[in-house]
């Protein structure tokens, strides 16, 4: 445990933080439960920018990385994080494995149980993943990252990223914008940001808005600048290279024209709006590099930094539902 | 009550005789002898006790003419594992179903009169109740070009159509209407307009959009009905939708029919009683071809089978193994069994008041006779002694062990119903006695 960590691991160790076992995603969470994981993370943010990162709290912990998906940056945030806590982490890439030799999901699911890991993320292609592996593991089971479901992780480091700059929830007006549809990041971003009394807006053409989104309580924008007026963050969303030309939208210099990010058309944001992306991003497509790398407007490299504070937060609250005696059968 | 003997003569005594097709609901009683209903009717053994035959007391129970399935998929030539034409068969006798109608959807698909023949000797074989052949529209069921419609029926294939899957190609649709208009041929449709349905998994509206899985709107259905409603129009062939699921649908089929078209359609139980808010989380045994829709659409479809606009309720029965579901959800194969809960299912119509128990059997027995002209599902003199004797409001869990199917996938897993077969009838021979076991 490092120096200036004193106060980290003692006396809350043992205070359950959250309801369940697993973290499937924010729709199910309670104001408590994320304002707790925030305020957990924020430690954890003073513990990695220490000289001196390495916790012991998951010590003789298994963290297994099961990604069906690839991912570099939500893999190496969950590594880091699992190793900055002391847990020994394995990196499953499952994309082309066992999956594809007729195994089912279930089969996968049974097999990494009987490796007795603590603690399971998983990133797959479809929705439900992580809730059908949470019921038929012992484990804690995180998602990261289930088809056009949720990304609970990614809704938090984002939270925690807009709390750390002095914004306050309540009130607060997000515009989301670009491939809603398809975005699990949105979903989890729309869940948390409601919850925790912000107006959310989503700003996108009508082929990636999903049907029916009016029914989440957001406001619905076509145009990007109307969309923009009076918002306080803006979180622009990565547009995956198969939706472009013509499947989604005609083309990528269309929707630069029409939805991309630039300083002209954050202009019409509230002053001192800040941006947001999850990441990676489509530099010209979706954002503009002056607004990407404008540090005085742009979160994107602190969303990084505070993922991993975030995902070491979520392992801590998790692994105090773990039984301490280990399991007989 | 054991009538598991091959008796020549079984009398019913102390029954409430249902006759749809006759509007017939009386106490009374039911001879069969050879296999054939003999006699029948209120009067029936009130004179005299029946003498030698086999007496069945009945005890106020339903006697009602065998259920008849217009739509059921089984493994049988190619996935046995999933269903063979045997099991389908013992599944049918538990649910009180005396003559299936099998879907072409197999391995080779039933697009040949010799395959046609294969499943009627196989059944003829194996099957302990009625197995009646469709055969494919297209050949590979392609949706290309056409089968020999001709020596199809000839060889005695029911209806024609590509199963569960829709002809995209509208010319296509309209020359196989067209022919199968020669010779008198029944179509059966599918629809679901293939590529505003592709990939999706249910139904699209919010539930769909939270649980973050690709859906279709019911407009993919709708478009297909109109679409063939039209060419029906230009060809004047004799159309069944197999199953729809949607008010608009059921509005632009009742509106066919009124304007004269030869236009029948059914709807499945699971369509009935479940709606897409039963997905739950990722219930992939749920996941079903038309999706399940919203609570609106499924009050509507309920409304069409009350109204008579919708004609049969059929199961759907689709076995699918369990590797295929054990899976996210948008990878898990579509299809729900449903021969067993067929019956309890439909009768949640009659136990929410929204229909009569004569009217509710008439979309089970002489409806699905009517549309594929077999001349089965009533009560006549004469006419093979298919029957099932049931309890209207014996209440019971669902329970996947119980099935006799070989797959395992109901939607309906412990819910509770009322009402089911007690014992099933073919051709006057008991193939399902409840109170015997697995008969």
């Amino acid at each position: 445990m490092g120096a200036t960590s004193p106060t980290l691991m003692t006396g809350s160790a043992d205070t359950p933080l959250l309801k369940s076992n697993h973290l499937l995603g924010i729709e199910g969470l309670s104001v408590e439960e994320i304002v707790g994981l925030l305020d957990l993370a924020e430690r954890y943010v003073a513990l990695n920018r220490a000289a001196e990162k390495k916790g012991a709290l998951l010590r003789g912990r298994t963290l297994i990385n099961l990604f069906f998906e690839a991912s570099t940056r939500t893999q190496s945030s969950f590594e880091l994080a699992g190793k900055r806590l002391g847990a020994d982490v394995l990196n499953m890439s499952v994309r082309t494995s066992s999956v594809t030799k007729g195994e089912t999901l279930i089969d996968t699911a049974t097999t990494l149980n009987a490796m007795r890991p603590d603690m399971l993320v998983v990133r797959h292609q479809d929705s439900g993943a992580a809730e059908l592996l949470s019921r038929k593991v012992d484990c804690c089971v995180i998602n990261a990252g289930d088809g056009s479901h949720e990304h609970p992780t990614q809704a938090l480091l984002d939270a925690l990223t807009i709390r750390r700059r002095g914004r306050k929830f309540e009130g607060l007006v997000v515009a989301i914008c670009g491939d809603v549809a398809h975005s699990r990041v949105a979903r989890s971003n729309i869940h948390l940001l409601s919850k925790m009394g912000a107006r959310v807006r989503l700003i996108a053409p009508r082929t990636l808005l999903p049907a029916d989104a009016e029914r989440l309580g957001v406001e619905i924008f076509t145009d990007l600048r109307a969309g923009l007026a009076g918002v306080d963050i803006v979180m622009m969303l990565r547009l995956q290279l198969e939706r472009m030309a013509g499947a989604f939208v005609p083309s990528t210099r269309e929707y630069f024209r029409f939805y991309g990010l630039d300083r002209e058309k954050l202009r019409h944001a509230k002053p001192g709006a800040l941006v947001m992306h999850p990441g990676p991003m489509n530099r010209g497509v979706e954002i503009d590099s002056a607004v990407a790398d404008d540090v005085e407007v742009s979160l994107i490299q602190e969303q990084v930094e505070m993922g991993i504070a975030i995902r070491m937060a979520v392992l801590d609250a998790l692994s105090r539902t773990l039984p301490r005696e280990g399991r007989n059968t | 009550m054991n009538a598991n003997t091959r008796s020549n003569r079984i009398a019913f005594r102390n029954a409430r005789l249902i006759d749809p097709a006759a509007k017939m609901d009386v106490r009374g009683g039911l001879l069969v002898e050879g296999g054939k209903i003999r006699d029948f009717g209120p009067r029936l053994f009130n004179d005299a006790e029946p003498g030698d035959p086999e007496v069945i007391d009945c005890k106020g129970l339903v006697l009602a003419p065998g259920l008849i399935d217009c739509r059921v998929f089984t493994g049988e030539p190619g996935s046995e594992h999933r269903e063979t034409l045997e099991s389908a068969s013992a599944a049918a006798a538990a649910g009180g179903v005396t003559t299936i109608v099998t879907m072409p959807n197999t391995d080779p698909v039933i697009d040949e009169p010799s395959l046609v023949d294969f499943i009627r000797r196989r059944a003829a074989a194996t099957a302990r109740v009625n197995v009646v052949p469709m055969a494919a529209l297209t050949r590979h069921l392609a949706g290309e070009t056409m089968t020999e419609i001709g020596l199809l029926k000839e060889a005695g294939a029911v209806a024609f159509t590509d199963g569960d899957r829709t002809i995209a190609n509208a010319r296509v649709m309209r020359r196989a209407l067209a022919y199968a208009h020669t010779f008198d041929a029944l179509v059966v449709g599918h629809a679901e307009d293939p590529e505003l349905s592709a990939g999706a998994a249910m139904n699209e509206g919010e539930f769909a959009m939270r649980l973050g899985i690709p859906a279709a709107p019911t407009a993919a259905e709708t478009i297909v009905v109109e679409r063939d409603i039209r060419l029906m129009e230009l060809t004047g062939a004799r159309y069944h939708f197999g199953q729809i699921s949607c008010r608009a649908s059921l509005d632009a089929i009742a509106d066919a029919k009124a304007r004269g078209l030869p236009i029948t359609c059914g709807v499945s139980a699971h369509h009935l009683t479940l709606n897409e808010l039963d997905v739950g989380s990722y219930y992939t045994f749920r996941k079903v071809k038309p999706p399940l829709r919203s609570e609106a659409d499924r009050a509507a479809m309920v409304e069409g089978v009350a109204s008579g606009a919708i004609d049969v309720i059929v199961s759907s029965h689709d076995p699918q193994a369990a590797d295929t579901k054990r899976q996210t959800f948008a990878s898990a194969a579509f299809g729900a069994v449903g021969l067993e809960t067929l019956l309890p299912a439909a009768l949640t119509l009659y136990h929410n008041g929204r229909a009569s128990l004569p009217h509710l059997l008439e979309t089970l027995t002489a409806a699905p006779a009517r549309v594929l002209g077999l001349d089965a599902g009533r009560f006549a003199k004469g006419a093979s002694a298919d029957l099932v004797l049931f309890d209207p409001d014996e209440p019971f869990i669902a329970d996947a062990e119980g099935l006799h199917s070989r797959a395992r996938n109901t939607p309906f897993e412990g819910r509770t119903f009322q009402g089911r077969a007690r014992m099933t009838f073919v051709a006057g021979e008991c193939v399902f006695d409840r109170a015997a076991g697995n008969s």
